[in-house]
């Protein structure tokens, strides 16, 4: 039997790894439990059950009420403790992805961070996660007796509610006050965009000299109804765009009808987040540039001069 | 300021390219290099020791390739060196590799600040650091894109999805970095002339005292690794770029992708 711990501190990633749970029921002897810590934990179990949990773990201790990795990595371990799970799930948040290799640590448990695939064969449990900067696909046999995986947002569908209840247990856990202070939290400028959905998206790359030639790549997206994403120099490093607005590895998976491609040289790390696109288009000076490997229609030339007469063209075909 | 910077050899994944038959991921002859996140980890150690004193030492376990990469590090500013090199030690997880650093660093003794880069640049799997923590049993502070020092403590700006949590911690501390947090500099040539003057030790297993028995229980054994299927056109269009426009924009509409 396989028996499952799950936790998150985003109820609804916590949700998608219980509807996980509930298929590996429907197929395998297996037992889902969930840990919910936290203010209000208890008033929150109902939901987790309609999701598939049959039991539900909960503590409200006041040390939980802010998220500090380490003492929510000892509440986990002492919640293990008492429910004997053979694998936890984790959702691969920044916060949930140092948190599964603390508890792994603790629990002297193989992790597994970033997870995209998960598949229970013959009492195996087999994980899928991007490897080599995001070139390859890697799927390897957890065998450790302790397994951690923590799963990237997103790669389970959400189940369906069933109006189904379970058992709560308070979890009694002794913790100490973290070592480290949240001093303050800023909000980021968060901007209502959400890129995943996009059907057209324009990606910009370094190949964009200056911020404000983004103005460029604005009239464009507006031409063709897109939305604007971009590589992580942009966004993370010269902040040009919000990092809400990263294609890749460490940003957004995208899979639009069609993805244009502008000034991008095609590094692995980026092409993860477009692989789904149904029709890839690349602009770029440099012939020998690697996205021309995955394009379906690359054009040899200066961004500069392409957009303009591609808003031109685009704006006379469609009149 | 005593500060260890743990940095993680790997091919430069610039470089690979992919079979076409097998999708396979061919590495052979690859050059070795830091990651990424490594060099912004070193950077910022370096910046520390130029503000308030102190030394950086460099530490990172591999292959024997590491006799010649750790030369970066000494060359990019870390005033000596640490190279774990073992046959154990070629193939190692996260798990492993957190137990073989914290070995070393318990010899090394004296440290104020641990830094990492937030994952590496082949796997990115970001377990290093908040293991090595646990080992040390010491706080941590992860995806850290500014840090400053002052009266004995640290405080750290954490880059989360949400928000920039401004976080506090006194020493010894690990922290994390983001690729956000600085560029690092190109040593000049006198640097790279200077870096093998510098001290390295070189430590194998017995030294760190390692057995085979402290790398049990942690198995994840990888039965494929392949790069997936791409299925492009790859149609290119070169030269005349107004006859080309044309070309592509008639392409884009016969997909039936242009427009809303």
């Amino acid at each position: 039997m396989l028996d499952i711990l799950v936790f998150s501190e985003i109820e609804e990633i916590a949700f998608e790894l219980l509807s996980w749970g509930r298929k590996v029921k429907e197929s395998n002897n297996a037992k889902v439990s969930a840990v919910i810590l936290g203010n209000n934990a208890k008033e929150k179990a109902a939901r987790y059950f309609s999701y598939g949990a049959d039991k539900i773990y909960w503590s409200d201790d006041t040390l939980l009420t802010d998220f500090y990795a380490d003492v929510y990595a000892e509440a986990l371990y002492q919640i293990i403790n008492m429910s004997s799970p053979e694998l936890l799930l984790i959702g691969s948040t920044r916060r949930g992805k140092e948190l599964a290799p603390r508890v792994a640590q603790k629990w002297s448990a193989a992790c597994v961070t970033d997870a995209i695939a998960l598949n229970t064969k013959d009492q195996e449990l087999v994980v899928s996660r991007y490897t080599m900067g995001g070139a390859t696909i890697s799927a390897g046999v957890l065998k450790a007796p302790h397994k951690v995986v923590s799963v990237v947002p997103k790669t389970f569908e959400l189940g369906q509610k069933e109006p189904i209840l379970g058992e709560v247990v308070e979890a009694s856990v002794k913790l100490q006050d973290s070592r480290l202070k949240i001093v303050e939290r800023k909000a980021k400028q968060s901007e209502t965009v959400n890129i995943e959905e996009a059907q057209t998206l324009i990606c910009v790359g370094r190949g964009l000299n200056k911020k404000e030639d983004l103005a460029l790549v604005e009239a464009l997206a507006k031409t063709l109804n897109a939305e604007i994403g971009c590589t992580r120099p942009l966004s993370h490093d010269w902040h040009w765009l919000s990092e809400q607005r990263e294609v890749g590895l460490s940003g957004k998976k995208c899979k639009p009808r069609l993805c244009l491609s502008l000034g991008i040289s095609g590094q692995i790390q980026h092409i993860v987040g477009i692989r789904d696109a149904k029709i890839i288009v690349g602009i770029n000076k440099d012939k020998s540039a690697p996205i021309f490997e995955i394009t379906d229609y690359g054009l040899v030339g200066d961004l500069y001069e392409a957009v303009p007469l591609l808003i031109k063209k685009i704006r006379d075909s469609v009149s | 300021m005593n500060i260890i910077v743990c940095l993680k050899q790997n091919v430069d994944m610039t470089q690979v390219r992919i079979k076409k038959e097998t999708r396979e991921p061919m590495l052979d002859g690859l050059p070795f290099i830091f990651g990424d996140m490594d060099r912004n980890a070193l950077e910022e150690a370096v910046r520390m020791r130029e503000k308030v004193g102190g030394q950086v030492i460099a530490v990172s376990a591999g292959s024997a390739n590491l006799k010649e990469t750790i030369k970066d590090a000494l060359a990019g500013g870390a005033d000596e060196a640490v190279i774990l090199i073992d046959p154990m030690f070629t193939k190692i997880n996260s798990p492993k590799t957190a137990k073989i650093l914290a070995k070393a660093i318990q010899k090394i003794g004296k440290y104020d600040l641990i830094v990492l880069g937030e994952g590496s640049t082949d796997n990115y799997s970001g377990q290093v650091g908040p293991r090595l923590a646990e080992i040390l049993d010491i706080p941590a502070i992860t995806y850290v894109e500014h840090i400053e020092y002052a009266n004995n403590k640290i405080r750290a700006t954490r880059n989360m999805e949400e928000s920039l949590e401004l976080v506090e911690s006194s020493l010894p501390l690990l922290i994390t970095v983001t690729s956000g947090i600085n560029e690092p500099r190109l040593p000049s040539l006198m640097q790279i002339l200077k870096a093998s003057k510098k001290p390295v030790q070189e430590w194998n297993a017995s030294a760190v005292n390692i057995t085979s028995a402290d790398f049990t229980g942690d198995d994840y054994q990888i039965i494929s690794n392949f790069a997936p299927v791409e299925e492009r056109k790859g149609v290119i269009f070169e030269g005349e770029l107004d006859e080309n426009i044309d070309k592509l924009v008639n392409a884009l509409q016969k997909e039936g992708v242009l427009g809303v």
